[in-house]
């Protein structure tokens, strides 16, 4: 199964996705996606790669802590409800928005789009850590 | 158009409950599986079938209703479709760890809890 | 000298109750479930003082002589707590106005009751006489509780006030008639009426002091307190006034025999306490001047003796080490002033002068003889059953105090000062009252108002002069003492009876009974819980059909859809037939993996469905986790067996028409939703805000990560947690593994 193209497609298919998946997120506020599906996407680059190159090397790869990312994820999602209480609202998970302003580019930022990011970061690193564990039983 | 969701919706739902009563643990996962496709399926079609008009709002449109689909039960599928796929996962490895405990995939065998 | 604290706390107790206890009405109310109308409020008027002070009266004494007579116990902390907690309650139960208050203090005499029955755990029959009283209490207290709630339903709310004053609607509601039954069977089983009288003698496993203060003086008088209190909503009801004096003159005359041939000095006294709360049964079912004041001075007479009998029993118990009757005798040269004392209280228990015991039979007889209905024969019944008693007592004092027998189990000695200091406190207040009987008329006053509102107490006096009252009086100790000089033939011929025809066996059939109930539950237990997993199912699937099915009649039905496929583009189409194409696949596959990829298969026919209607982030969601799940689902199931079909024929086809059932209802279900109503949906509130004030134009995103945020967190924690179980399923196998 671990052919040679399969491997130059997926070491080539990982950044692409992950960067794909960072775009997804970002406008998934306005258009199609949001964190659940970049959150598979990111997940999709890495269970490529394992299936391409093994389990084992995918482990090593850097950016491949799942359980950190898991719980990072959720971090901030809860974090993010809570800036809103911090600004003085009533309840949790109170928007808060600023723009970001670079020359005539500017950046809508908000907690959303922070909890948007935990929901990314935790579906991801569950996606990872099921493919990866369930592979590692077929080893 | 409404007819055929139906029948979809109820074929679906008939052949996830003959799967879950199977004996074999491998059918009930399936029949959870599709499962959560009837309801899924039920779900958006309880929401009303808009053709090409996504649910979005427009930016100049200020506070009026916008004829959209209805977001409330797609944001709700969304969300059981990513559960959906936890709970897929969980179940395929429990019934692979019930096999490898037990040597069998028939439920029938589990019937007797006290004498295992 | 544990006892010594709570016996002080209820002499000033007691001190402060006459000052402040004489004004009609005493309350304190505090509101509770407003809304059932149920309200925390007591009041204390003249039938609670006169049972107020009995509790705390009897309890101070009862405190003292238990202090001295729990030293040899264990444990004995916990006896005063729950000793304490049912007297808490007694007073609570007696002083409450309101029905559910007084209904959750009854609630806590029964439980304390089973922890002091119970109190000698290690033994078993201390654990079955425990366990059958809370039984038969219990089930009275829940039939009390429907009668309650029955009887006040008429009237919004609970308190005593409304259907004392008012009795009109629940007299003449439909509802009349069971509620008067429940709450009796709930009195009944309290105070031990026949035929729930048998868990009393085996309340005698208690210690004698919880036999003394519960099972004597208080706690059996409950029943007889809460038929004094509705007494006056029922008196002119024909069923109030039958249902008690025929239960009444049974369980004076049942109790009164069944005494006779005991060789336990408890059980001895407990089947004349048995008699005696029959007795106060139908003095109060009678329901005429005489009887009522009967009825109260008897009660207070009885508790006076009955307290002391018991104490007495305890003593006895105590310093001989037993009381079997055949085992004692002549304790009057050991223990000349516990003689005394007893002989003053079986004086009064046999109802001669002075003791004021003598004033409740002539009371009870002078009742009797006014009876309204059947007098002669309650006449009859009662003078037996006294006759019995005064055979009893001087069965008692002869057999105790002068027989020749001696089989003690230690030297006898006079008992502790503290150990007679109760009874003696109480046969002397027995004696003085007798002397000067109309120094309780002003405690018994408003009591009897309470009972019998209108009439007046008739006054108290120890000689009434020579009238046929004296000449019953008279025979009645005559028989008693004839039956006493042929006390052999009697005892012998009654215990023959009893064994033979007379052996109701109620307290074992009562255990046969739960042994018959527990049983059937575990025959139904295994029929309900049979352990097939697919049987649950079917049965939770049909059950849903079936209450979606019933549900559907309140839908307004309305067949006018349209039955055309109009619409239909080729894509529906491909949809349509990938979904349907796909499950029969994966029902008739022979392969895993097969049933594994036909799944994958209609999963993307409901993403085309998505993408027609307008669920584009469903759709792109759907693609990715419909691969994934394949994906996972190829590497999991090439570790697991061939795909066998266990199933025969009958029970596919059985499966079959189940699940065409379900669908079909939810088919028919989803055609239902699919019609426009006019609700104003929720998602409208979404829809109109979801730019201006969450500045997102992806309605379904603002949904996940603003209005529903934290459901979403929930989601993913969730999430989290599946992963978090997948490996600690597989890994924690392979440690498992490694360290084999």
């Amino acid at each position: 199964m671990k052919t040679e193209i399969l491997k130059i497609a997926a070491a080539h298919l990982k950044p692409f996705l992950l960067i794909l998946s960072l775009v997804v997120l970002y406008r998934g506020h306005n258009e199609p996606g949001g964190g659940f599906i970049a959150g598979l996407l990111a997940g999709m680059a890495y269970v490529i790669y394992a299936g391409a190159f093994g389990v084992g090397k995918a482990k090593q790869l850097r950016l491949a802590k799942p359980m950190f990312f898991m719980g990072l994820g959720i971090g901030i999602a809860l974090f993010s409800g809570m800036i809103g209480l911090m600004n003085g609202a009533e309840s949790i998970f109170t928007g808060v928005w600023t723009t970001l302003t670079f020359g005539t580019y500017s950046l809508k930022l908000g907690t959303p789009l922070l909890f948007d990011l935990g929901v990314y970061l935790t579906v991801a690193g569950m996606l990872v850590k099921i493919i990866f564990t369930v592979m590692e039983e077929d080893v | 158009m409404s007819l055929l969701m139906a029948i979809l919706i109820g074929f679906l739902y008939a052949v996830s409950i003959y799967l879950l009563l199977r004996r074999s643990i491998v059918k009930l996962v399936l029949g959870i599986l599709f499962l959560s496709y009837a309801t899924n399926l039920m779900l958006f079609f309880a929401g009303g079938l808009t053709e090409t008009s996504p649910a979005f709002a427009d930016p100049n449109a200020g506070a009026e209703i916008i004829q959209t689909s209805d977001p409330l039960p797609q944001a709700l599928i969304l969300t059981a479709l990513v559960i959906g796929f936890g709970v897929a996962a969980f179940s395929m490895v429990l019934i692979y760890r019930f096999y490898k405990e037990t040597g069998t995939v028939d439920l029938d065998e589990l019937s007797e809890p006290e004498k295992s | 000298m544990l006892g010594i604290v709570p016996a002080s706390l209820f002499f000033v107790f007691l001190s402060k109750i006459p000052a402040v206890g004489w004004a009609d009405d005493f309350k304190e109310v505090y509101p509770w479930i407003q809304d059932l109308g149920i309200g925390f409020s007591f009041n204390l008027d003249g039938l609670s003082l006169f049972f107020a002070l009995l509790v705390t009266g009897v309890g101070a004494l009862i405190m003292i002589y238990a202090g001295y007579y729990m030293r040899s116990y264990q444990k004995t902390n916990r006896f005063f707590g729950y000793l304490v907690f049912f007297m808490a309650a007694m007073l609570g139960l007696v002083t409450a106005s309101d029905w559910i208050t007084l209904f959750m203090f009854w609630e806590f005499t029964s439980i304390s009751s089973f922890m002091l029955i119970g109190f000698k755990h290690e033994k078993t029959a201390a654990r079955e006489a425990a366990l059958q009283a809370l039984l038969i209490t219990g089930v009275g207290g829940l039939a009390l509780l429907a009668g309650l709630i029955m009887m006040s339903l008429p009237y919004d709310t609970f308190s005593f006030e409304a259907v004392i004053n008012d009795p009109q609607p629940f007299l003449q509601s439909r509802l009349f008639v069971p509620a008067t039954l429940l709450i009796l069977t709930g009195a009944f089983t309290k105070s031990a009426i026949f035929p729930f009288h048998f868990w009393l003698p085996g309340a005698m496993q208690a210690p004698s002091p919880v036999s003394a203060f519960l099972h004597s003086a208080t706690m059996v008088k409950a029943g007889i307190y809460l038929m004094a209190r509705l007494h006056p909503v029922m008196e002119s009801q024909e069923l109030w006034i039958y249902t008690l004096s025929v239960f009444g003159v049974v369980t004076m005359f049942v109790g009164a025999w069944f005494a006779l041939a005991q060789q336990d000095l408890k059980k001895i006294l407990a089947y004349t306490t048995v008699s005696a709360l029959g007795t106060m049964v139908l003095l109060i079912g009678t329901s005429t001047a005489y009887s009522v004041t009967a009825a109260l001075v008897f009660l207070l007479v009885h508790a006076f003796y009955k307290a002391t009998l018991f104490m007495m029993a305890g003593n006895i118990e105590k310093i001989t080490g037993t009381r079997d009757m055949n085992q004692l005798g002549q304790l009057n040269r050991y223990m000349p002033v516990a003689t005394v004392i007893s002989l003053l209280a079986l004086l009064s228990m046999s109802g001669i002068p002075p003791m004021i015991g003598f004033i409740g039979k002539e009371l009870m007889y002078e009742a009797k003889l006014n009876a309204p209905a059947a007098g002669n024969f309650i006449l009859l019944t009662g003078f037996l059953a006294n006759a019995f008693t005064v055979f009893v007592s001087l069965r008692f004092a002869f057999g105790v105090f002068w027989n020749k027998k001696q089989d003690f189990k230690k030297q006898p000695h006079e008992p502790d000062l503290s150990l007679l200091a109760g009874p003696a406190v109480l046969v002397f207040i027995s004696l003085l009252l007798g002397i000067f009987p109309n120094q309780i008329a002003g405690l018994l006053g408003p009591a009897f108002q309470a009972i019998l509102p209108g009439e007046t107490l008739i006054k108290l006096k120890l000689w009434h002069g020579f009238n046929e009252i004296l000449l019953l009086s008279f025979l009645t100790v005559l028989l008693g003492i004839v039956m006493f000089v042929f006390r052999k033939a009697i005892i012998r011929i009654v215990s023959y009876l009893n064994s033979n025809y007379f052996n109701l066996k109620l307290s074992q059939r009562f255990f046969a009974g739960i042994d018959v109930f527990l049983n059937f539950t575990k025959k139904k237990t295994a029929v309900v819980q049979h352990g097939y997993h697919r049987f649950y199912l079917m049965t939770i699937f049909i059950a849903a059909a079936l209450l979606l099915i019933l549900t559907m009649p309140a839908i307004d039905f309305q067949f006018d859809f349209d039955l055309k496929f109009d619409g239909l583009s080729f894509f529906v189409m491909l949809a349509a037939i990938m979904i349907i194409a796909g499950s029969i696949a994966v029902v008739v596959a022979q392969s895993r993996l097969v049933a594994l990829i036909a799944a994958g298969f209609v999963g993307i026919g409901l993403t085309i469905v998505f993408i027609l209607y307008s669920g584009v982030d469903l759709a792109i969601t759907m693609v990715m986790v419909e691969t994934l799940t394949v994906v996972l689902g190829a590497m999991v199931v090439y570790h697991l067996p061939k795909y066998l079909n266990y199933s025969g024929v009958g029970s596919r086809i059985r499966d079959g028409i189940v699940a065409v059932f379900f669908g079909f209802v939810m088919g028919f279900l989803a055609l239902q939703t699919s019609k426009p109503t006019t609700i104003t949906k929720i998602s409208d509130y979404f829809v109109e805000n979801s730019y201006p004030k969450a500045f997102g134009e992806n309605i379904v995103n603002v949904i996940l990560v603003d209005f529903r945020a934290l459901d979403t967190l929930g989601e993913i924690v969730v999430l989290a947690l599946a992963a978090l179980g997948i490996v600690s399923l597989l890994k924690l196998n392979a440690r498992k593994k490694s360290s084999r």
